[in-house]
Order: structure tokens, then C-alpha cells, then sequence
């Protein structure tokens, strides 16, 4: 196909797309301006805080609170007994929301250690703590159970109440079951020629750790009207789900989201903007939270921890003609994002692999007595790649040929389809589509010569005790999800021929302003420094569903450009009556409406002045909101070199090479940025990071010194590149770069030891003393 | 109990709190360039300052300490019409996103400068380890430093 050619042919003609214009927030960021949420102070604010339960699974029997409120500055404790009941899901998602409807503002029953029980909102945080510890629970303790095959088997009951819904059985803790067969899985294991036979995989509890915790100030206005100030990911849905469990008008509540120190998924939840906003609405005052440290630890969301069980089959050629996959996920106390990674666990990952005829996922999202798993960057693809990439290489190994060549036979090509796109949604069925760009052939290529494949592979070249090892894995994800994802701009044309960009998309750090203001700059025609963004303000920017399911670029860059081709024909028809000429002789350059017969000029600047004050007069404005049926997948191929150190179990990774096919790339810097960003993410899962519990499921280590973060010294050379394609569903041929890069380094790197040391790593993270003692049992050393 | 210092150059009475931090007590009195605080125990680095021409973390540091010495914020650095070399050599490289730990980094690498004008790789990848960025992955941090050296290199 020739796409490829036609983005070369349009590319000429790119300004401001694909051009390193700077950051829009960068100078404010890097001189330190008060953009936060916790920037601001407000006289008579009060300071609020949570008392979380130190059970696993427990009734609340009483509270008695009456000391505390005599401290003087006390001002409110919130719980089950002065809070409206109303079932609903912390998580993010347009509405209906595929998540159960479990979670009570706040409930009589804890259903683990870290959960809300309470919270107090006095003149300072000092005062709040000294009241929390004066304040009596009485918890009747329950049995609990923390693994979730136990939690099936329904001895333990964790939402027994009646007044939920969504979920699958609440007899057996699950929140979620789905069983996808295509073809006869059965079968085709029987008749492969090759097999992988069945290899479970786990992996951990991870935590986003945004440098920022979650923080929110919500304050009324002079009008009356409810000010949520949050770091969030979703404003227009925090807006919507308060008004529900507050039983308050949604007219008047206003939700603004500042910068954002950072999200990964853990913002795209409502988890304090309730308990502020109620305290607000009761005290008349302004109510400040910020989670601390332990708290986002152990009182937000992490990734769900998962056990993969996997068999592949495939012909005699290599061949792949049967993938058989099991997902079981930990969602801990709460259903909340349960069914959606669930399914993208299978959904992000299985059409990778087209070929095969028959397939088969099965899957479960479980309740259990532990800390509450919610969206993660990568979203169970994550997941579910560190088990497909290393089942790959096993089959590569079964079948005695180069783990690239099995994957360059099987991936999924531009044109081609995958029933799975069909079968597999957000928590139902999904859509069918077509991939109509792929470059990841290429990609393969690419990443082979830059980690010098040849070189390493299979060599296992040994320096004292380190052994080098090289291994690889591909993956793809979405852009957004397929008519579900709703974004919407507004563009004015000011009176010095600037433009003024309304966007509910939220920046929580990517670059989207940036980018949007670049797409909306390249659509009209002007210099990218023309365009002002407003953005996240529910107010007074339009709709958007949110900045999640690597959805921004696409989703809401496909409303900027709707909305930019519009006030593009509007200037021009203006022109046409003021000039007297025929639209179609007119075009838009340098900040110039030019006629191209004549060369006649009129300026932007000129325009904006006599729509205002002298022409013909209106504003000139347009305004437009973009849905997609399809969610074009990026591809990417990573690659990475490790040493292995045989007397420790320490993997070093010494190189990275990630490939990528993101569409279109808008903004270079920033995509690298993504790309990089997602890696370090994704070497922390795979080496270091891991929440640890007792046997009681209480976090051990929710801080920066026991849960192990990599530094800038535990990082490896990394290289990014990107093979562009043109997605014509895309603004400007672009897809999406957020999250892909997440999937890779586990599998990796999994890869790279079996390469080294031909040991198979199956259980995430890889510390040491686990690696050392599994070469060790497979007598290595 | 009034303490006084310098901070970016000027010199402030602040009424402090019986064992205050630095960090409160700046944010106290409306520093907000100053970001973090969340961990309480120096572990993130999101809080960095110069006290007396060291980096230290804002939030373990008592206020008691910090009487008649010399305290540098980011402001103290450069502000947005006259950012300096670091400032702009971090926008450039894209070297950050969500930028809450920003502040504290250049403060760090800041001081990195004054004190080895060329530092090598592994030094400036020591003196981010005192940081957690969870966004960037460090790699257009480190390019953003190394070009700034360059720059100091060539006299710019």
C-alpha cells in the first residue's frame, strides 16, 4: 500500500506538526509558578483527612467521635452515619460506567487495611490528627481472604450488601467473567505441531507514585456555585459522579483541574473530591486534602496483580494457530476498572497474533481483602503481554528458530483484521476494525540492527561473573476507545488575529495542550505561538471524556482539527464578502488571508478587528466534538540487552531499543518523553517494584525507601525511535504513544535471561534473590 | 518566634511555628515554588533548596536551622521572562512533563554547576538520584544537563 508514500507527500507541507515547538507549560513548570492544585491558599480553609482501617475485613460497630469534637478547631467527622447512601464506582468512565456499582461514600464495613472508615476536617492538619486519635472505632472483625482463587470459592463474602450492582457473582467475589472462544481451542492444541504447554505467569502489585499525591481544595464561589479544584484526570466525570453521591446539582458545581503532577491512571478516579466537596457544602468553608505518601500507597489504586495462564500451538512453519489464554485479576476491595482491564488484557493483546484460528480468553476480576487495583498505564495489556511475549519465545525455542523470525511470520499487518477486535470491548463486546497503518515489520528491523541482535543472540558471552543476554518482545495498544470517547473544542478568533483553544482534554503532564495548540495552529494555517489553550474546566470548556485509554491525541486532536477546518472556512468565507472575491481563490498563510490569482492580502489581524467592531459583525468562532469507530492501534518493538549476574541474581540492563509506530509524530521531544517515561515505568515493574503485604494484607513498604523506584543511576542507555506512518483516521495521521511502551521491558527482559542463562523467569519482579535462586535450581551455577 | 534569613537574595522576618520545617513555613508565607512534601522524609526531592549553597530537602529541614543563613528557591534561579541556562535547556530537551519535581531538580543541578562547571555523565546522573521524576524516565533530563555544560563549554 501506498500510505506510507502519502504521508511523506503531506509531511511537506507540515508547519507546525511533527516541529519541537516548546512545551506550552514548560517555563511556567521550570520556574517553579504556583500551577499546582496546592498552590493557593484560601483564608478559613480547613484541612480534612482520612481515618483508614487497620483490618483487612471488618463490620463497623460504632464510632464514637464525641471526644474529638471537643477540640477546639474540630470542625467535621464524615461517616456512615451522617453521609448519603448512594452505590456507585470510584472509577473515571463515560457513563454508564462498565464498573460495578460497590463503593459508598462511606460504608459500615471495611474491606481492607487502607480503606476508608471516616474523615475530619478542622482549622489544621496538626488539629485533624490530634482529633483522628482521639476518635474510638469499634470494628467487629470478619474472616478475610487475600488470594483470589480462595475468594472464589465464596467462603469469604466481601460485598454482601444489597443495594449494589453490576457485578458478575457476588456469591463468589467476582466482579467480572468472560469467555471468549474462536475456533476450537482444544482441538487446535491437539492437532499444533508445535506447543507451548501451559506456563502461568504473575505479576505484582505496583503503584503509580505520582510525585504529586492526590490533592483537592473545593471552596464555594460568590455565587454559591461548588469550586472542585483537583488534580485530576477526569473532570467532566468527578463532576459527574459528585453530583450524584452528593445529591447536588451538577449546574453548580464547577470542577478545575490546575497542572497536574503526574497520573498514570490513578487520577482517572474520584477518590477524595467527595469527601471535600461534602465538608465544603456542610461548613460553607474551603476544605483542603492532600493524600500523603503512605496514603497513595496504600488508599489509591495500583496495578492489579494477576496470574496468566497460557498455551500456544502452531504448524509445522511456526505458524501460530492457537493461543489459549486465562486471566485472573486481584482487584482487591473494590470492583473498580475490574471489567475493563480485564478485557484489555486479552483485547490489547491478542490481535497482535491474527493468524491464529483458534482462540481462546477466559478471565475473572476478583474481590479480595487487599488494597484497591484500579487504571494503570497500559491497562492489562501490560499484563497480559508479559505473559503472550514470553510464551512467544518459549514456541521460538520449541520450534528452534530466531524468537524475531516467529514474530515477523505471525504479527498482524496494515489491512488485516482480528476477530478479537470484535469479540473483546470495554467490559462487552467490542467493534471490528481494520488496522490501516502498521509499521512493524519495520520496526523489527530496525530494533534488531540498533541492539545488534547478531551480535549477542544466543552467544551468551561471558565477563567474569555477568552473562550477556539479549531479549526482545512487540506489542500494540489503542488510541482511544472506539465510540465510547467523546472530546470537544471551541475555537475564537481574537482581534489581533489571535486564537483563544477551549478543550476539555486534560494535561496531566503529557504535552496536550501543546500538541492540541499545534494541531489547531497546522489546521488554520498560523504559528503555533498564536494559539492560547484553556483547558480541564467544566465551566467553561467544552466536554471531553478525559485523559485516559491513550486517548488524547487522537480523540481530542481529532476535535481540534474538526473545529480548526471549521473557523478556517468561516475566515475564509468572511473574507470572500469583505474582499469581494470567490472563496475557493483564498487560502490562509502567514497569519495572511492571501488570493492566490491576484495575490491580494488582508491579515488575520485585520480580519478579528472588523468582525468585532466594522464588518459584517460577529465572532468568529466555530466549535466541534470527535467520536471515532475505530481505535487505531500503535505498534512498537522493543529490544534490550542485559548482564546478568550469575553470583547475585542482579540483571543489569545495559541497553534498550524501542521501535515505534505511533502514526504521525506531532511533537517529537514529547513523544520521545512518553516513550521514555513508559520504559523506566516498565523496567521498575519488571526488577524493583513491588508492594509487599503481611499476612493480614497490610502494606510493608509504602514509601520511597522500602519500595524501590529506579534513579537516574539504575537506568540503562535507552533508544527511542519512531517509524512514521499515516493513520488516515488520526488528526494529522497520528495515533497515540501514551502508554504502548509499559508493555515491553518485563517480557523483555524475561527473554534476555532465558537468552542468557536459558532460565524462565515467570514471576514478576525480578529481584535478585528470586532470579538467583531460580538459576540456581536450574543448576547454572 | 520571628527568624530571620535571606531568601533569594532579600532579607525576611518569618514568624515560625515551634518545630516547623523550611518547607512549611515557606509555603506558609505564599513560596509556592517550592512543591512537595508529601513523602515527609527527603526521599522524593520534589522540595530541594539551596541553603547556603547546599541542596537540601526542604521538608526534613527545622526552621531553627535555617537563621542568618542564605535560602535559594527556584525564583532565585530565574523566572519566566529571564529564565537561565538550566531553565531553558530542560524546556528545550523535553525534559519535563508534569513538572512537580521539576524545581527541585534544577536547584540540584544548579548547584551541580556552580561547583564542576563540567561535570561528567555519571556525575549528573548522581546528582539526580537525590530526585524521583516517575514521568521522564531521566534520559532527556541527563541531555538537558550535558547541553547546558556545552553551552558553559563554548562560552554561550
Amino acid at each position: 500500500m501506498s500510505k506510507v508514500l502519502k504521508k511523506e507527500e503531506l509531511i511537506k507541507e507540515f508547519n507546525v506538526v511533527g516541529k519541537n515547538v516548546e512545551k506550552y507549560d514548560g517555563l511556567p513548570l521550570a520556574t517553579g509558578q504556583p500551577l499546582f492544585t496546592d498552590d493557593i491558599y484560601l483564608p478559613n480553609m480547613l484541612h480534612a483527612k482520612l481515618l483508614t482501617s487497620p483490618h483487612p475485613h471488618a463490620e463497623i460497630v460504632d464510632i464514637d467521635d464525641s471526644e474529638a469534637l471537643k477540640i477546639p478547631g474540630v470542625k467535621i467527622v464524615l461517616s456512615y452515619k451522617n453521609v448519603p447512601r448512594i452505590a456507585h464506582t470510584t472509577a473515571g468512565q463515560g457513563y454508564p460506567e462498565p464498573s460495578p456499582y460497590d463503593h459508598f461514600m462511606f460504608d459500615k464495613k471495611v474491606r481492607y487495611v487502607g480503606d476508608r472508615v471516616l474523615a475530619v476536617g478542622g482549622d489544621s492538619i496538626e488539629i485533624v490528627e490530634e482529633a483522628i486519635s482521639k476518635i474510638n472505632v469499634t470494628y467487629k472483625e470478619l474472616p478475610y481472604v487475600l488470594d483470589p482463587e480462595e475468594a472464589m470459592k465464596g467462603e469469604v463474602i466481601i460485598h454482601d450488601e444489597e443495594d449494589i450492582n453490576g457485578l458478575y457473582d457476588k456469591n463468589k467475589n467476582i466482579i467480572s467473567h468472560v469467555d471468549i472462544p474462536i475456533g476450537d481451542v482444544e482441538n487446535g492444541l491437539k492437532e499444533s505441531f508445535y506447543k507451548v504447554e501451559e506456563e502461568i505467569y504473575f505479576t505484582q502489585p505496583v503503584q503509580h507514585t505520582p510525585i504529586e499525591t492526590h490533592v483537592t481544595i473545593t471552596y464555594f464561589d460568590e455565587y454559591g456555585n461548588l469550586i472542585v479544584r483537583t488534580s485530576t484526570q477526569v473532570p467532566f466525570h468527578v463532576r459527574r459522579i459528585l453530583s450524584k453521591i452528593l445529591e447536588f446539582p451538577m449546574k453548580k458545581i464547577r470542577v478545575v483541574k490546575p497542572r497536574v503532577g503526574g497520573g498514570f491512571g490513578v487520577k482517572q478516579e474520584l477518590l477524595i473530591e467527595d469527601i471535600c466537596s461534602l465538608m465544603t457544602i456542610r461548613t460553607k468553608k474551603p476544605v483542603r486534602m492532600e493524600l500523603t505518601r503512605k496514603e497513595e500507597f496504600i488508599s489509591s489504586r495500583l496495578r492489579h496483580p494477576s496470574k496468566i495462564w497460557i498455551k500456544l500451538g502452531a504448524d509445522k512453519e511456526g505458524k501460530l494457530t492457537t493461543i489459549d489464554m486465562r486471566v485472573l485479576l486481584n482487584n482487591g476491595g473494590y470492583g473498580t476498572h475490574g471489567p475493563t482491564v480485564l478485557f484489555n488484557s486479552g483485547s490489547k493483546t491478542l490481535p497482535l497474533y491474527n493468524k491464529a484460528k483458534n482462540v481462546r480468553f477466559i478471565g475473572d476480576a476478583v474481590y479480595t481483602n487487599l488494597p484497591v487495583s484500579g487504571a494503570f498505564r497500559g491497562y492489562g495489556a501490560t499484563n497480559g503481554y508479559f505473559a503472550l511475549e514470553s510464551a512467544m519465545d518459549d514456541l521460538a525455542e520449541k520450534i528452534g528458530i530466531d524468537p524475531i523470525d516467529l514474530r515477523k511470520i505471525n504479527h498482524i499487518r496494515e489491512g488485516e483484521t482480528s476477530p478479537i477486535f470484535e469479540k473483546l470491548g470495554e467490559g462487552k463486546e467490542g467493534i471490528t476494525q481494520y488496522v490501516e497503518s502498521c509499521a512493524l515489520s519495520k520496526c523489527i528491523e530496525v530494533g534488531k540492527n540498533e541492539i545488534e541482535w547478531e551480535k549477542w543472540r544466543g552467544k551468551r558471552i561471558k565477563n567474569n561473573n555477568f552473562v550477556r543476554g539479549v531479549g526482545m518482545a512487540i506489542m500494540m495498544q489503542g488510541s482511544g476507545i472506539p465510540l465510547v470517547d467523546m472530546a470537544s473544542a471551541r475555537v475564537k478568533l481574537n482581534d489581533d488575529g489571535t486564537f483563544h483553544l477551549f478543550i476539555g482534554a486534560t494535561d496531566i503532564g503529557t504535552g496536550a495542550d501543546t500538541i492540541l495548540a499545534q494541531i489547531l495552529a497546522e489546521e488554520i494555517g498560523v504559528p503555533y505561538e498564536d494559539i492560547k489553550v484553556y483547558s480541564s474546566d467544566t465551566d467553561h470548556t467544552p466536554f471531553d471524556t478525559g485523559a485516559y485509554a491513550s486517548s488524547t491525541t487522537y480523540v481530542s486532536g481529532g476535535a481540534v482539527q474538526k473545529a480548526g477546518k471549521i473557523i478556517k472556512r468561516k475566515i475564509i468565507e468572511y473574507a470572500s464578502k469583505l474582499l469581494n472575491e470567490n472563496p475557493e481563490n483564498l487560502i490562509i498563510k502567514d497569519r495572511e488571508i492571501v488570493n492566490f490569482n491576484t495575490g491580494e492580502k488582508i491579515s488575520l489581524r485585520e480580519i478579528g478587528e472588523k468582525s468585532f467592531y466594522d464588518f459584517d459583525q460577529e465572532q468568529i468562532e466555530a466549535s466541534a466534538s470527535f467520536v471515532s469507530p475505530k481505535s487505531p492501534p500503535p505498534f512498537a518493538a522493543h529490544f534490550v540487552l542485559i548482564d546478568l549476574d550469575i553470583e547475585t541474581g542482579k540483571i543489569i540492563p545495559v541497553k534498550y531499543v524501542a521501535i515505534n509506530d505511533i502514526g504521525v509524530v506531532i511533537h517529537p521531544n514529547l513523544s520521545k518523553g512518553q516513550a521514555i517515561g513508559s520504559i523506566v515505568q516498565g523496567l521498575g515493574f519488571a526488577l524493583t517494584e513491588e508492594l509487599i503485604y503481611s499476612k493480614r494484607g497490610m502494606a510493608l513498604n509504602p514509601n520511597f525507601l522500602d519500595y524501590k523506584l529506579l534513579t537516574s543511576l539504575d537506568i540503562p542507555e535507552i533508544v527511542v525511535k519512531f517509524i512514521e506512518t499515516y493513520d488516515p483516521t488520526g488528526p494529522f495521521g497520528a495515533k497515540s504513544v501514551a502508554e504502548i511502551n509499559i508493555n515491553g521491558p518485563a517480557p523483555a527482559i524475561r527473554n534476555a535471561v532465558l537468552d542468557a542463562v536459558g532460565v524462565k523467569l515467570n514471576h514478576l519482579p525480578f529481584t535478585p534473590e528470586k532470579v538467583f535462586k531460580k538459576i540456581k535450581e536450574s543448576g547454572v551455577i | 518566634m520571628i527568624i530571620n534569613f535571606i531568601l533569594n537574595g532579600e532579607e525576611v522576618n518569618y514568624d515560625a511555628y515551634p518545630g516547623e520545617t523550611l518547607f512549611e513555613l515557606l509555603r506558609r508565607y505564599h513560596h509556592y515554588e517550592v512543591k512537595g512534601n508529601n513523602c515527609k522524609s527527603g526521599e522524593c526531592g520534589a522540595c530541594t533548596i539551596l541553603v547556603d549553597d547546599k541542596p537540601i530537602p526542604s521538608c526534613t529541614y527545622l526552621v531553627g536551622k535555617v537563621i542568618g543563613k542564605k535560602v535559594i528557591t527556584i525564583k532565585g534561579i530565574g523566572d519566566i521572562d529571564n529564565p537561565d541556562l538550566i531553565q531553558k535547556s530542560f524546556v528545550e530537551e523535553g525534559a519535563i512533563q508534569c513538572g512537580y519535581c521539576i524545581p527541585g531538580i534544577i536547584i540540584s543541578v544548579e548547584n551541580l554547576i556552580r561547583k564542576n562547571p563540567n561535570p561528567t555523565k555519571e556525575e549528573i546522573k548522581e546528582t539526580l538520584s537525590s530526585h524521583i521524576c516517575r514521568c521522564t524516565g531521566y534520559v532527556q533530563q541527563i541531555e538537558a544537563v550535558e547541553k547546558v555544560v556545552q553551552k558553559i563549554k563554548e562560552g554561550k
